[in-house]
């Protein structure tokens, strides 16, 4: 398997725009404009030096346009980028070791997600200041809080926490 | 399965009912049997916000049981006033009690304090979550009057704000029962409940209303609820739409002799006081029969096999 993430979305030159990593995770097909959500549902905000890059309205055959993040030097795990699926549900995760593609998968929806987003609900006890994580299952179109139940199917990325 | 605290109805299946029914009319023919089944057991109150009358009927429920009661107080003469978290509270109490009863203002309240907690807890409210004690005494009130099954229902009022609506409602959902929400268009279920409903039935079983008048004739059950003055822009607005929703004997007159009539009080003019003496009339019975229902969900929480289950369950 060569390193290559897009060969076949036809716009090799666009790989220049995005720079190669040597180990790390490169998160492909996200929805065009949502790569910065991608990076805060993962907590990834560069305060911890690792080497980001991101790539907005790329080109791309699947979508008109679609966003690239890679991060180097970090293998995301399933658990994390499954919670990817609730903004970016046609994501693919490619593992990279040594230039190369190791492992490629996507993302699956998670029956729950917890401590990344936070209840837009002001009556929720969550949104308090009590010592508890933020719990929601996800729906076939949504997302329901754990303790107020209250649905959200739109703007999920709003939700997500800082 | 086996719940050691009492969250919501839903969380409650038929079996698991059926247990909790069956314990309060057990209970309800002898309560002598019970006087000192929980003697030196202490519950303790935790209202964060006021309901007289829920309180009231556990404290009652308890000490029919032998037990004795200890009262967070209001919230102004307690800690919670100096910022201490629920999560913190829930977990100082339970070393002084063997169960907990709590009422809060926020959603899942209840919830997150059942996560920091081994005594059982049943919740008395949260916000506009979750009443199950109210549900299961409207169940109970319901089977003793009507049965649940071949049930014909109409909920009527404000369904939107209605806590006890919804925990009812789904409740229901547990047996064979038609159900008609009456409420005007404003007041209707919100979505979420409907979709709770729909997850549980096929929709045959829900319709939804703005008059009574064409589901009366056909109801075993009419369950009255407050329409308040403070979810109208206006007065005129309010006195127009909460007219239309009120009951009085002339209204009745279309309804089947064995109609019950219900509503989780406290009332104001939603039901004429005409009707008080009829056999519709159920809803001082109704509000008697929560003592008997919270000491036989008590009693199931607190004994040595401890826990509310369903005999076909598990
Ligand atoms: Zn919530």
């Amino acid at each position: 398997m060569s390193d290559d993430h897009d060969h076949h979305d036809g716009n090799d030159d666009h790989e220049l725009r995005v720079s190669k990593i040597r180990d790390g995770t490169v998160i492909d097909h996200v929805r065009g404009g949502q790569a910065l959500n991608v990076l805060a549902i993962l907590g990834i905000d560069g305060t911890n030096g690792e080497e980001v890059s991101v790539g907005m309205n790329v080109p791309s055959n699947r979508f008109a346009r679609k966003d690239i993040v890679k991060v180097e030097g970090r293998e995301l795990s399933q658990d994390e980028v499954d919670v990817l699926s609730l903004i970016a549900p046609d994501a693919t995760i490619n593992i990279v070791r040594d230039y190369d593609v190791v492992e490629k998968h996507r993302v699956e929806r998670p029956d729950v997600v917890e401590g990344v987003l936070s209840c837009p609900n002001a009556g929720c006890i969550t949104t308090g200041d009590e010592p508890v994580t933020s719990r929601f299952t996800v729906l076939e179109d949504g997302v329901r809080c754990s303790y107020c139940e209250t649905i959200v199917r739109e703007e999920i990325a709003s939700l997500i926490e800082t | 399965m086996r719940h050691d605290h009492l969250i919501t109805s839903k969380q409650l299946s038929r079996p698991d009912i059926e247990t909790v029914l069956d314990r309060a009319a057990e209970i309800d023919a002898d309560p002598s049997a019970v006087a000192d089944r929980h003697a030196n057991t202490l519950l303790g109150l935790l209202f964060f916000e006021p309901s007289t009358r829920t309180k009231m009927s556990f404290e009652t429920a308890m000490k029919r049981l032998g037990g004795d009661v200890v009262d967070m107080g209001s919230v102004e003469s307690s800690s919670v006033k100096k910022g201490e978290t629920l999560a913190d509270t829930v977990r100082v109490i339970e070393g002084y009690t063997d169960a907990l009863v709590l009422r809060h203002p926020k959603q899942g309240a209840a919830t997150m304090a059942s996560e920091f907690v081994d005594v059982p807890l049943l919740n008395a409210g949260d916000g506009a979550g979750h009443h199950p004690t109210q549900t299961m005494l409207d169940l109970y009130t319901i089977r003793e009057n009507a049965g649940l099954d071949d049930l014909t229902i109409g909920i009527m009022g404000d369904l939107k704000y209605g806590r006890t609506v919804h925990s009812l409602a789904h409740a229901l959902t547990n047996f064979e029962t038609q159900q008609h929400f009456i409420s005007p268009e404003s007041l209707q279920l919100p979505r979420e409940v409907v979709y709770d409903l729909h997850q549980r039935q096929d929709g045959t079983g829900i319709k939804e209303h703005e008059s009574l008048e064409g589901v009366l004739p056909s109801l075993d059950v009419l369950y009255v609820t407050r329409i308040q003055r403070e979810r109208f822009p206006d007065e005129n607005e309010y006195q127009k739409v909460a007219g239309e929703y009120q009951i009085d004997a002339e209204t009745l007159e279309a309804a089947s002799d064995d109609l019950t009539v219900m509503h989780p009080l406290p009332r104001v003019d939603e039901i004429a006081p005409e009707i008080d003496d009829t056999d519709y009339a159920a809803y001082f019975d109704q509000a008697h029969n929560g003592v008997p229902v919270r000491m036989a969900l008590l009693d199931l929480l607190l004994s040595d096999d401890r826990g509310i289950r369903g005999e076909t369950d598990e």
